[in-house]
């Protein structure tokens, strides 16, 4: 279970508080949404949960599993169960996108003390988890993200998430940006990682992805707090009426 | 007044950094090819800090009359091109080791030592040795090249008359902390023959080096060289390239390590329809004492329709510094000119510097020539994706500084070869890392 408390997180070099007391539960199985207008710190609350240089935690918690995320290097908390799918995947040129992952998906297992994959492991793995995801070989060779198109780079975090087999997945506006098809693929690719364990809290904008990803809980994002927890229908109301009504509420 | 003032102190240097009587004996040929060196020598003056061509690296230490002493460097690693089918030449502290060298024999390959041919009166190596080094003095001069042949009484005249079917591979040994090492090679390759030569080691603790190459039509040389670890070393190197119509050269250098190293390359593509490129990959780590790398590169194209180009990446950490001068000179006979140059730094950290000067000079009016310089810092975006899939910081760096050099090491064809690069830069980056 992922549990934020009271989060107060500010830019590190700046005096600007992004994250204003967030808190949030996500039990382990449930798929949570987040909504809310742009700038209102979705982002930021994924990347504080997962390390990213540049931002102060002044107050709060968060924990996975009633660990704290916040004392742990980035490494460990992904390898303690904790994925971001990003919203704007970086490319790294020179660097494999097969090799990262290998790299990956070794590293976790040594920081957890498991027995690393051997080559072979990992190729029949790969090779299965692509092909659902439509990855092509090419994909695997290149360089990670370099030269992907949009949908290409978002179907390789959900391949990353595959390999990687974490508790916590993040996804942050995973479905911008794609047409249905790849849209559909991506849903797919979430759906098949669903196990009654792992949990998933889904970033976006739109109900067409909760079509198919369907949540148990939504949740309104605005101005770094939580202003409205709900059940699916929440996600339908934001698609009609926009976020004015639930911003005037809290107002 | 002043700049007369300056040439008349630099070749005062050059007198009394050698004069006729020092000189070595031999033959009548090589006798007049080193008298002939030491008047461009005492011409030229020796270089000073003052000299455009020395903004960015000092001579000092280079000029000076005895090399400073250098530890000897027990090197762990598995020796350079160890796994390879090669035939194998050893140098120690400069002198070629015959005991433990192969014999100087290949097929479509004739190979005699310097120190023999200068003993007889004619040779073919009479109509190369010192004239590539003496065309390249202009339009920059570079006066120990011509120190170098002047008095150089070791290296290797190779002579390749087809497909050399193994590549010849130079390995310099030192066994001695001091000592400096003056070592000159002439290679020419016929009509259509090819060639691979391997060179690795720190050869002395100081070395300079000359290397004459000509590729006549059709032909194929491919160089590939590390320059030893050892910490203290000091280097200066000079490639100097004719390159005949529908040949290939290339040329590509490791630096790791070494207090001072500078590679000049002075490569002329007068045939058409050719190719020349010369690529280096660099790591340095200013804490193993100094490190300064120097690419100082000088292509001239004459021939219609030839391609060059020059790929420079360097990784420079703890107040190391990385120097790249690189030229392109397209001659009004040079139509359809290819020219691509490009030099990279990567600087791990506030105290290491990258100091580039790219040059074009075209004369012909349809070319196409681009050339770049950067220097940049480790990707913090590429480098936090990394560790949030969970790969330690330490390691992610690692990859992020081998995948920035893997562009040099892209333009090695060979595979086996590259592989045998890319572990030695592999090791490096693990000793190194932090
Ligand atoms: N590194 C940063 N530097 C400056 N401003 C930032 C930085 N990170 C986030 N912000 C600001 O914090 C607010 C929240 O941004 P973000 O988390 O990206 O929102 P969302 O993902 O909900 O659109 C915005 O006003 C944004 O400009
Ligand atoms: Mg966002």
């Amino acid at each position: 279970m992922l549990e934020i408390k009271d989060l107060h997180v500010k830019l590190a070099d700046e005096d600007k508080e992004i994250l204003k007391g967030l808190s949030l539960r996500v039990p382990s199985g449930e798929v949570h949404a987040i909504m809310g207008p742009n700038g209102s710190g979705k982002s930021t609350m994924s990347y504080v949960l997962s390390g990213k240089d540049g931002y102060e935690v002044t107050s709060g918690s968060a924990t996975l599993d009633g660990a704290d995320l916040l004392e742990m290097e980035p490494e460990e908390r992904a390898a303690a169960g904790l994925f971001l799918a990003f919203q704007y995947p970086v490319e790294i040129p020179g660097v494999g996108n097969m090799t990262f992952l290998r790299t990956a998906v070794n590293s976790q297992r040594k920081l957890r003390g498991e027995e690393e994959l051997s080559a072979a492991e990992f190729l029949k793995l790969v090779r299965t988890r692509a092909k659902s995801l439509k990855i092509d070989a090419d994909m695997l060779k290149r360089p990670v993200n370099v030269g992907f198109s949009g949908g290409e780079k978002k179907r390789n975090e959900i391949l990353q998430m595959a390999m990687l087999e974490p508790k916590m997945c993040i996804l942050d506006e995973t479905d911008s940006g794609l047409d249905v098809d790849a849209m559909k693929l991506v849903a797919e690719g979430v759906n098949a990682l669903r196990d009654g364990k792992r949990s998933f809290l889904v970033i976006t904008h739109y109900q067409r992805l909760l079509d198919h990803i369907k949540p148990d809980v939504v949740h309104i994002m605005a101005d770094g707090r939580i202003i409205k927890t709900g059940g699916p229908e929440l996600a339908l109301e934001v698609e009609h009426n926009g976020y004015a009504d639930l911003l005037a509420e809290v107002a | 007044m002043r700049r007369a003032q300056a040439l008349a102190a630099k070749r005062e240097a050059a007198a009394e950094r050698l004069s006729r009587g020092d000189l070595p004996k031999g033959g009548a040929w090589i006798t007049a090819a080193r008298e002939n060196a030491l008047e461009r020598l005492h011409q030229m003056g020796l270089p000073a800090r003052r000299d455009e061509y020395w903004r960015f690296t000092r001579p000092e230490a280079l000029i000076a009359a005895q090399a400073a002493p250098v530890p000897l460097m027990i090197d762990e690693d598995a020796p350079q091109f160890g796994e390879l089918d090669r035939l194998k030449l050893v140098f120690v502290d400069g002198v070629l080791n015959v005991a433990q060298s192969d014999a100087l024999a290949m097929e479509n390959v004739e190979i005699t030592t310097l120190e023999q041919a200068a003993t007889q009166d004619i040779h073919w190596a009479r109509d190369l040795f010192g004239v590539l080094e003496s065309r390249g003095q202009a339009p920059v001069e570079r006066p120990l090249a011509a120190l170098n042949t002047a008095t150089a009484t070791q290296g290797l005249l190779i002579r390749v008359t087809g497909k050399a079917p193994r590549p010849i591979s130079l390995t310099y040994l030192r066994a001695d902390d001091a000592g400096d090492a003056v070592v000159h090679h002439v290679i020419r390759l016929e009509k259509g023959a090819e060639l691979t030569l391997l060179e690795s080691g720190p050869a002395a603790a100081r070395l300079s080096k000359v290397i004459e190459v000509d590729v006549a039509d059709g032909a194929s040389f491919d160089h590939i060289r590390t320059q030893g670890r050892d910490h203290g070393r000091r280097a200066l190197t000079h490639l100097f390239a004719r390159i005949g119509a529908e040949a290939s050269f290339k040329s590509f250098s490791l630096t790791v390590n070494g207090a001072l190293t500078r590679n000049e390359y002075v490569i002329t593509l007068e045939g058409d329809d050719s190719h020349a490129t010369v690529s280096g990959a660099v790591a340095g780590d200013g804490n193993d004492g100094a490190f300064h790398q120097d690419d100082t590169v000088f292509i001239t194209h004459a021939g219609e329709r030839c391609e060059s180009r020059q790929v420079f990446k360097k990784v420079l950490r703890n107040g190391a510094t990385g120097v790249f001068q690189g030229k392109i000179l397209v001659r009004q006979s040079a139509q359809k000119t290819d020219g691509y140059q490009i030099s990279q730094a990567l600087l791990l950290d506030e105290d290491s510097q990258f100091l580039a000067k790219p040059e074009l000079e075209i004369y012909a009016d349809d070319v196409a020539c681009s050339h770049g310089a950067t220097v940049g810092a480790i990707d913090e975006d590429a480098l936090f994706y990394m560790v949030s899939r969970g790969v330690p910081r330490r390691q992610a760096q690692d990859m992020l500084v081998l995948a920035f050099l893997s562009e040099a090491l892209d333009e090695i064809d060979n595979e086996a070869i590259r592989d045998d690069i890319q572990t030695r830069l592999e090791l490096w980056v693990e000793r190194h890392s932090a």
